[in-house]
């Protein structure tokens, strides 16, 4: 039956027709069409890989920062905690001192003060002997003025003795 | 501009597919007419011009086969040149309307056209035949239209290189990467690139062939069988002349296998080489034809009854088998392009026995 057994003629062009047809396509539609396919799925490819290579790379860039800036914190506040520490040290430093300076001016005042005390004491009991002089001086100048009160004092005293 | 002029061209034609095949109908009557008074000039002699009865196979074939004519409508028909060989004559090159004279078949320079064959009028030995035929021509023209689509989309990809892929290009593109990583990488493999290109061109051969061949009017390129044949050789010797030695040794000493069932393999495995090529030539050739037959077959159901009813039913019925047409179309160029991959990967597939047995 014709419809099942193929023909020369047909075979023959469709060998050499296919055959072209195969060899024209492969050098002039795809080899350009597959390399370009090719090329944009390398390109797809390494944008996407560099955009996970960056993605990663702000994740360790972000921890990064994070480290520095808790290193940064840390440091502040250790250079703030010396600060402090410092501050109390120098000013119990200078209260002792300036405690040391006081009680030692007032050492001074005080024994100044006792010197001063001790002249001023002398002078006053100097004072008041050589009042008490004068004074005795007056009184017996007044009282012996007289013969008879010295006739009566001599008296007296000679009564004292005898009673002793 | 002229991308946009193949587009709707291609659009054109694929809406001709669904609207089409009402329009057959009246060719097929005036066709009818004529297929039957050709057979009575050839078979008989003139008898009479009173109407005969419809002769369905011959009409169904008249359509799926091979021609010396391009039978369109009585109207329009495409002489086509006539390219014969023989040791007595030589080469010879006329038109095929020289075998037609007011519509009986006559000879020409000694040679008669019998059926389809050319025969030599004295001797009636058959001469070898490179006419340009009906499939030839159809051959031609689908060749033609991938050329242009395909060197304009390969185009495309130069002027447009670097940006995202528009239009035609993109259409073109999803069957590419369809073909290139649903069916040639998971079946052949790590090698795959190898063959791409042949069955990059099989694929779309074959689909252009098959809708081509859907068009009203068209010749059955992709349903003849010597189209299918060449098709499948060249997959079969792709497939043995690339085979590597897992596969020739599979062949012929499968291993893992008791030495007397090796024996009984062996020429199962040899047959098995050959019906391979035979399936895929079998196979598009009958599911193509098979389509055509039926589409036809419905279509003359109008002719057989004469009915109004059976001819708005079968209109109906021959719009949706198209539907399936359509469809069938493309699995069947997927299978083809798909077994072609197989047995590509079958033969050059590395792989230790260990794992398989």
């Amino acid at each position: 039956m014709e419809l099942l057994t193929p023909s020369t003629g047909l075979f023959f062009w469709q060998l050499i027709v296919f055959v072209g047809l195969f060899f024209v396509l492969s050098k002039f539609a795809w080899r350009p069409m597959l390399a370009s396919l090719k090329e944009r799925e390398t390109s797809i490819q390494q944008a996407l890989d560099s955009a996970e290579k960056a993605k990663l790379e702000m994740a360790s860039l972000k921890t990064d920062n994070e480290k520095l800036l808790k290193e940064t914190r840390e440091e502040r506040d250790r250079i703030l905690r010396e600060a402090r520490q410092a501050a109390i040290a120098i000013n119990e430093q200078a209260q002792a001192e300036a405690k040391k300076n006081a009680d030692r001016l007032i050492d001074d005042a005080k024994s100044v003060i006792q010197v001063e005390k001790q002249a001023a004491l002398r002078d006053v009991r100097e004072q008041v002997a050589l009042f008490s002089l004068d004074i005795a001086q007056k009184l017996l100048k007044k009282n012996l003025a007289s013969d008879l009160a010295q006739k009566a004092l001599a008296e007296e005293f000679i009564k004292d003795l005898k009673l002793n | 501009m002229k991308r946009v002029l193949l587009v709707r061209t291609a659009i054109f034609l694929a809406s001709f597919c669904f609207l089409g095949r009402a329009s057959i109908v009246p060719s097929v009557a005036q066709h009818h007419e004529d297929t039957v008074r050709i057979n009575q000039d050839s078979a008989v002699s003139e008898h009479s011009s009173e109407p005969k009865e419809l002769n369905v196979a011959e009409v169904i074939l008249e359509h799926v086969m091979d021609n010396h004519i391009w039978h369109i409508t009585d109207a329009i028909v495409i002489p086509l040149p006539v390219i014969v060989y023989s040791q007595e004559k030589g080469f010879d090159l006329f038109s095929s309307t020289n075998f037609f004279e007011h519509h009986k078949t006559v000879e020409y320079q000694g040679y008669k056209l019998v059926g389809n064959k050319i025969l030599i009028a004295e001797t009636h030995k058959e001469v070898l035949d490179f006419s340009v035929t009906k499939n030839v021509l159809m051959l031609f023209i689908n060749s033609g239209i991938l050329l242009i689509i395909l060197l304009t989309v390969a185009r495309t990809y130069k002027t447009r290189a670097g940006k995202a892929p528009n239009g035609l290009q993109s259409f073109i593109e999803t069957i590419i990467l369809f073909v290139q990583n649903d069916i040639v990488k998971p079946n052949i493999g790590p090698k795959y690139e190898k063959f791409l290109p042949y069955l990059l061109t099989l694929f779309f051969f074959i689909l252009f062939g098959n809708l081509l061949g859907l068009l009203p009017g068209a010749g059955n390129l992709t349903g003849n069988i010597s189209v299918t044949l060449v098709l499948a050789l060249i997959t079969f010797f792709i497939t043995n002349l690339n085979g590597n030695k897992n596969y020739w040794g599979h062949i012929f000493w499968t291993p893992g296998v008791p030495l007397p069932l090796r024996i009984i393999i062996l020429p199962v495995e040899l047959i098995g080489v050959f019906t391979k090529p035979f399936s895929l030539t079998v196979r598009l050739f009958v599911a193509i034809t098979a389509g055509h037959i039926v589409l036809l077959a419905l279509i003359c159901l109008t002719f057989i009854f004469k009915s109004w009813f059976v001819g708005i039913g079968s209109t109906v019925f021959v719009t949706l088998i198209s539907l399936i047409e359509l469809l069938v179309a493309g699995i069947q160029a997927y299978v083809f392009t798909l077994f072609s991959s197989l047995y590509i990967g079958m033969a050059v597939a590395e792989h230790r026995h260990d794992d398989h047995h």
